[in-house]
């Protein structure tokens, strides 16, 4: 009966029906990450090209964007190595930065916290801002799907973002060093940073604490490198998560 | 990269991923699926917008390229990037503003 059924659909719908659940999680997944690129190419581009006008190699440029892959902290890192900070403050400045992951890494947990452990560890590294974004609003608007359709799901936008990052890195390594001072390339960090937290400011908790790591880094600017940057970071998340709480309250109490 | 020899290079690589691979793991694998406090969700909510502002402020202010002088151009172009991204909401967009203000401002108008 099913069968004869399914004959009678036409040819469209029944590709859909045949092709099983996973893989059409998996293209999902593959196809909302392709529009990504576009932001993921110029980002991992810049940081070739940054990185190679401040001196590193091949190697250790693309060591990064491999081992780390994650821009914000790349930069960063990059950032206080060309004011010649201390390991140690590079090492605290570039994971504060990434310190987000573990938010990333709290929410994802109730889909995907019965994987395997070798399932997880890939899970971890793969787990960029886009596609922590895509896989959440994924599992939140297909309440139903199965853990193995996540993981499908995962997988595909795994397979378009970070093999961008990589291409794009090492491109930007081999165009870095042919492009003029004229170009003011120094400039790709603050613009890229600016352009990645503008959107971020949707909230006056958010706006406050933006303002208060601004002006409090520029008032410790004179601090060897790296350090009033964090004394800055650690005075706003205090503002913002106490701007947040009293927002709160002040609805709770209307 | 002067100043740093080539083990403190790959100590930074080494540790920067290995501790970036652990933030990744951390509630998914390690602690289970026990939901974060809010108290710490709401401290980590505001962690990249409390860190990239204020290693931007300097660059924009005291620009490399022009040995600290104050410069017009960049000022701008940094302007232009927040006002599209808070607009638009749209980190491309905003990149691709900020850039085209950065060279009308070097290359025609300052």
């Amino acid at each position: 009966m099913p069968i004869t059924y399914k004959m009678t659909l036409p040819k469209q719908v029944r590709t859909m029906k045949t092709r099983s659940p996973i893989t059409s999680a998996y293209l999902r997944g593959f196809v909302q990450g392709l529009p990504f690129t576009l932001v993921i190419f110029p980002f991992g581009l810049l940081f070739g090209v940054a990185a190679t006008e401040a001196g590193l190699d091949i190697l250790p440029v693309m060591g990064f964007s491999i081992f780390v892959i994650a821009g914000a902290s790349q930069f960063t890192a990059l950032h206080l190595m060309v004011e010649q900070a201390p390991v140690i403050l590079i090492l605290l400045t570039s994971l504060a930065v990434n310190l987000r992951m573990a938010m990333y890494s709290a929410s994802l947990a109730p889909h995907l916290g019965k994987a395997t452990r070798w399932q997880q560890a890939l899970i971890a590294y793969f787990m960029v801002d886009q596609t922590y974004a895509m896989a959440i609003n994924e599992y939140e608007a297909r309440p139903k799907m199965t853990m193995s359709e996540k993981l499908a799901f995962y997988a595909g936008t795994s397979t378009v973002i970070p093999p961008f990052w990589y291409g794009s890195t090492l491109l930007g390594t081999q165009i870095g060093q042919t492009i003029p001072p004229e170009f003011a390339l120094d400039f790709a960090i603050p613009i890229t940073f600016l352009a990645m937290i503008a959107p971020a400011l949707r909230t006056l908790a958010h706006v406050a604490a933006a303002a208060v790591s601004i002006i409090v880094a520029l008032v410790f600017a004179f601090l060897p490198a790296g350090l009033g940057l964090l004394v800055a970071a650690g005075c706003a998340m205090v503002t913002g998560a106490q701007v947040e709480l009293w927002q709160t309250r002040r609805k709770a109490a209307k | 990269m002067t100043g740093y020899s080539d083990i403190a290079l790959w100590v930074i690589i080494t540790a920067l991923g290995v501790g970036t691979f652990f933030l990744r793991y951390s509630f998914l694998g390690l602690v289970g699926r026990k939901p974060l406090p809010e108290r710490a969700l709401r401290y980590l909510r505001y962690t990249p917008v409390a860190v990239l502002p204020g290693l931007v402020a300097p660059l924009v202010i005291w620009p490399e390229a022009t040995e600290g002088a104050l410069d017009p151009a960049r000022i701008l172009a940094a302007a232009v990037t927040v006002a599209l991204g808070v607009w638009t909401k749209n980190t491309l967009i905003s990149i691709l503003g900020g850039f085209g203000m950065l060279y009308a401002g070097i290359f025609l108008l300052l």
